[in-house]
């Protein structure tokens, strides 16, 4: 266990060197980028925002059955079968057919090339299910229709998310989908979250309809309210153009009324149809909706054929910003909730850091006094062992670039103070061989044979509560279970290389020497 | 030689009233869930006024109508630490906050940490966290098991659930917050005790194939003090390490590193005073371990 051969020697000091350089690339710059890499710091040690945004995908759900239940009708229509009693209850479309229909529309439902309801032969499922009841049939969303429609909503709430982010332009947010409903948001350096939580919290479904009296309208009409709360108006619900029309919208200063507006640029289809409703409703108040609300129902007084326009309605500066960036970015497919926020601030961050460095020099001067108290030449190898093997540590986690949080400080501080078991477990196993064993070499030699099973059950045990951390650990806790695991790989190299070769050397010089532990 | 086996039923006694105690405690009285698990919202606040003291920050939130708010003192004597319930899940609680603090205080505070849970987050961290330590048990369970022959592993299982139930029941008992930190420490305290007490057992071992004529009682005291030292020398550098998080590590870590502290001083306890007397009281002897050998 002593011998060392030159070419073992040679990797372990260039192993130890390699790590140790990479370590200080956190402290100095190099040109080189395999070691210009660095740690990344945590949000709670560098200051920023977490923000945890759940899609509520009840509304999506709704308009999908909603536009089923017309594909049904129009597609049995075709087929000569009538549906009767078509409405939506609670997630689930009811319909009834003619008992002898009954069997050519499961067929429909049921054929695994039916455009009506795709087949997604890898799950082996439908996108809807039929069931008849005996009363009626009930269709439904199958699990697996469920997972596409949420899957394809956060893909195309991430992209609104990250250009709404983009738009206010924090540095390197990072955006993330967790599970099939929700999106993580990290936004580094940010101390005050609230304009992005107000962004983000609106789902910017903008309309331009018609303001009408006539109940018979017919595409329906609905009640809005103003933004103000106070009145109301009985809105079309025919869209003349949607926010999906817009090509560009910027926040101005109009000079004449002296007020703030939004100014938007269509689409080729948006303007043309915007200036064939200008018109045709020339006099009639355009209700501009946003989100169920009515901002302004400006009156039409001319054609409109530019492609142009503006919206005014009472803005801020700050407002009419805000409602020109979620303009430009596009609407959600549905609405966000934030479900989780963590804000620390700089300062707060910083002083963890400086908390966390103190509690670390303190610790580890404790423990290498400690130890050289308590084993003078040998607590001197432990010590020097566990200089390198912090450096190592350090080294591993800039490599990786791991994220390196409060708790993970925590953890760094804590493998310093069970770093010096192992070596301790041999010494101590070193002393007890002695009691027997007059030849030094054969004593170290049976110390480090005779401990490696309890070293090695002592690591896994940690080991394992680490991994089980790591994947079920959220945030900063996983940043400890990522030093504390790193931790021990560094330990058991550093102890079972560095240690004991600098062990060995000491060893072989002072072989004859009594006490030597 | 210490006579560690000397005292075996007096501190197995104890030790069962420890878990009895805990157990009472955490059924009776519970734990002290912090927002991470209860949901709620968290803001602490540094204030550069000696005007804002709990006493008026404390009025000023009552006034909000916020439903149940704590305001303590965090660290030093500016900093405190507001909780709250926010049962409505308003959204705009913070900013709402703010202009109403600054009628009061001006602009001589700054939030320098806000968290707020929503109660689905709160269910799932729970439940994640119990998984995690159930997991962790079971883990070290089939790994003592296969490492060791049953009666042992009875003992470091029985070990590993006396030191997470009895430092529950000191933050039950002290009311002390429990976070998602605190469950990285309980999980911390399962791999010490396990290492502690599989150190242990190593030299028990050990020294039942060396010796066939030492009973049990005596051999475990013998193995007990034969690692003694490095029990001690290896507590007291973690402790060290522990010690020194918990006066300089900040406020943060605190209930961490507190855990933690308890966690190692049960453990060490335990690995002395439970793991071993299970194996004296299930009449361990030679045979035990060599049987397992000829099996090998």
């Amino acid at each position: 266990m002593l011998y060392f051969s030159k070419l073992r020697i040679l990797f372990i000091t260039l192993f130890s060197v390699l790590f140790i350089l990479i370590a200080s690339s956190n402290l100095f710059k190099f040109d080189d980028d395999f070691f210009d890499k660095k740690i990344n710091l945590g949000l709670d040690l560098q200051g920023g925002s977490y923000l945890l945004l759940e899609i509520d995908n009840e509304p999506v759900i709704e308009q999908k059955l909603q536009n089923l239940t017309t594909t049904i009708r129009n597609y049995f229509k075709e087929k000569n079968i009538k549906i009767n009693n078509i409405k939506i209850d609670n997630q689930n479309i009811f319909f009834n057919v003619t008992n002898n229909d009954k069997q050519s529309v499961l067929d429909v439902f049921q054929d695994e090339n039916s455009d009506l309801n795709p087949y997604y032969p890898r799950f082996k499922s439908h996108q809807l299910e039929i069931e008849d009841t005996g009363l009626n049939f009930k269709v439904n969303f199958s699990r697996q229709g469920l997972i596409k429609l949420k899957t394809s909503s956060q893909d195309q709430a991430i992209e609104i998310v990250r250009r709404r982010v983009d738009e206010v332009g924090t540095n390197e947010p990072n955006i993330l989908k967790r599970g099939n409903n929700r999106i993580l948001v990290e936004l580094p350096g940010l101390d005050d979250p609230m304009r992005i939580k107000s962004l983000l919290g609106k789902t910017a479904n903008l309309t331009f309809r018609f303001v009408t009296n006539d109940e018979n309208d017919r595409f329906g009409v609905e009640k809005l309210k103003f933004e103000n709360g106070l009145e109301e108006a009985t809105v079309s619900k025919r869209i003349i153009i949607s926010g999906e029309n817009l090509l560009d919208a910027q926040p101005k200063m109009d000079t004449q009324a002296n007020q703030t507006i939004v100014s938007f640029t269509l689409d080729r289809v948006g303007a043309k149809r915007f200036g064939k409703a200008t018109s045709t409703g020339i006099g009639k108040q355009l209700a501009i909706v946003l989100d169920g609300k009515i901002i302004s129902a400006p009156v039409v007084r001319d054609t409109i054929a530019s492609g142009s326009g503006q919206i005014s309605g009472g803005f801020t500066f700050q407002t009419a910003t805000d409602l020109a960036l979620l303009l430009r970015s596009g609407a959600l497919p549905a609405p966000l909730e934030i479900i989780e926020e963590r804000t620390v601030g700089p300062d707060l961050g910083q002083d963890s850091i400086n908390a966390g460095m103190i509690a670390l020099a303190i610790g580890f001067m404790l423990v290498i006094i400690f130890m050289f108290v308590k084993y003078k030449i040998f607590g001197l190898i432990t010590n020097v062992t566990l200089i390198i093997n912090l450096f190592i540590l350090l080294g591993v986690l800039t490599l990786f670039e791991a994220t390196l949080t409060l708790p993970g400080i925590a953890g760094i501080i804590l493998t310093v103070g069970m770093a010096v078991d192992a070596n301790v477990l041999i010494f101590e196993r070193i002393k007890e061989e002695l009691k027997d064993e007059t030849n030094n070499i054969l004593a170290f030699d049976g110390g480090y044979t005779k401990s490696r099973t309890a070293i090695l059950d002592a690591n896994i045990t940690t080991l394992l509560a680490a991994i089980i951390l790591f994947f079920m650990g959220s945030g900063p806790v996983k940043g400890f279970a990522v030093t504390l695991g790193v931790g021990i790989f560094t330990t058991l190299f550093s102890v079972y290389f560095i240690a004991r070769l600098f062990t060995s050397i000491y060893v072989s010089r002072n072989k004859d020497k009594e006490k030597l532990i | 030689m210490i006579a560690f086996n000397k005292f075996y039923n007096h501190f197995n006694l104890l030790s069962s009233v420890l878990i009895v105690v805990s157990l009472l405690l955490l059924i009776f009285k519970g734990l002290n869930f912090g927002i991470d698990f209860k949901g709620g919202t968290l803001i602490e606040l540094r204030a550069s006024d000696s005007k804002i003291n709990v006493s008026s920050l404390r009025d000023r939130f009552n006034q909000m109508d916020l439903g149940d708010v704590s305001v303590k003192k965090f660290g030093n004597d500016t900093d405190f630490l507001v909780k709250f319930e926010n049962k409505d899940n308003n959204k705009n609680i913070i900013e709402e906050i703010k202009v109403n603090l600054d009628k009061s205080f001006g602009n001589n505070y700054d939030f320098r940490r806000v968290e707020n849970v929503g109660p689905k987050v709160s269910a799932e961290l729970l439940k994640s966290g119990v998984i995690a330590i159930s997991l962790s048990l079971a883990l070290m369970l089939i790994y003592i098991w296969i490492r060791f022959e049953w009666q042992f592993s009875l003992g470091a299982i029985l070990a590993l659930f006396h030191d997470v139930i009895v430092t529950l029941g000191v933050f039950s008992l002290f009311s002390l917050e429990i976070n998602l930190s605190i469950i990285a420490a309980v999980l911390t305290i399962v791999g010490y005790s396990m290492n502690d007490t599989v150190v242990i057992f190593d030299r028990v071992r050990e020294n039942l194939r060396k010796y066939s004529d030492i009973k049990i009682f005596e051999l475990t005291n013998i193995s007990i003090n034969e690692t003694l030292s490095r029990t001690i020398i290896t507590s007291a550098t973690t402790l060290l390490a522990l010690l020194a998080i918990y006066f300089f590590g900040g406020e943060i870590l605190k209930g961490f590193s507190l855990a933690m502290i308890l966690g190692v001083v049960f453990g060490t306890y335990s690995s002395i005073y439970i793991a071993n007397t299970v194996l004296v009281r299930l009449r361990v002897s030679q045979k035990t371990v060599l049987r397992e050998d000829d099996q090998k």
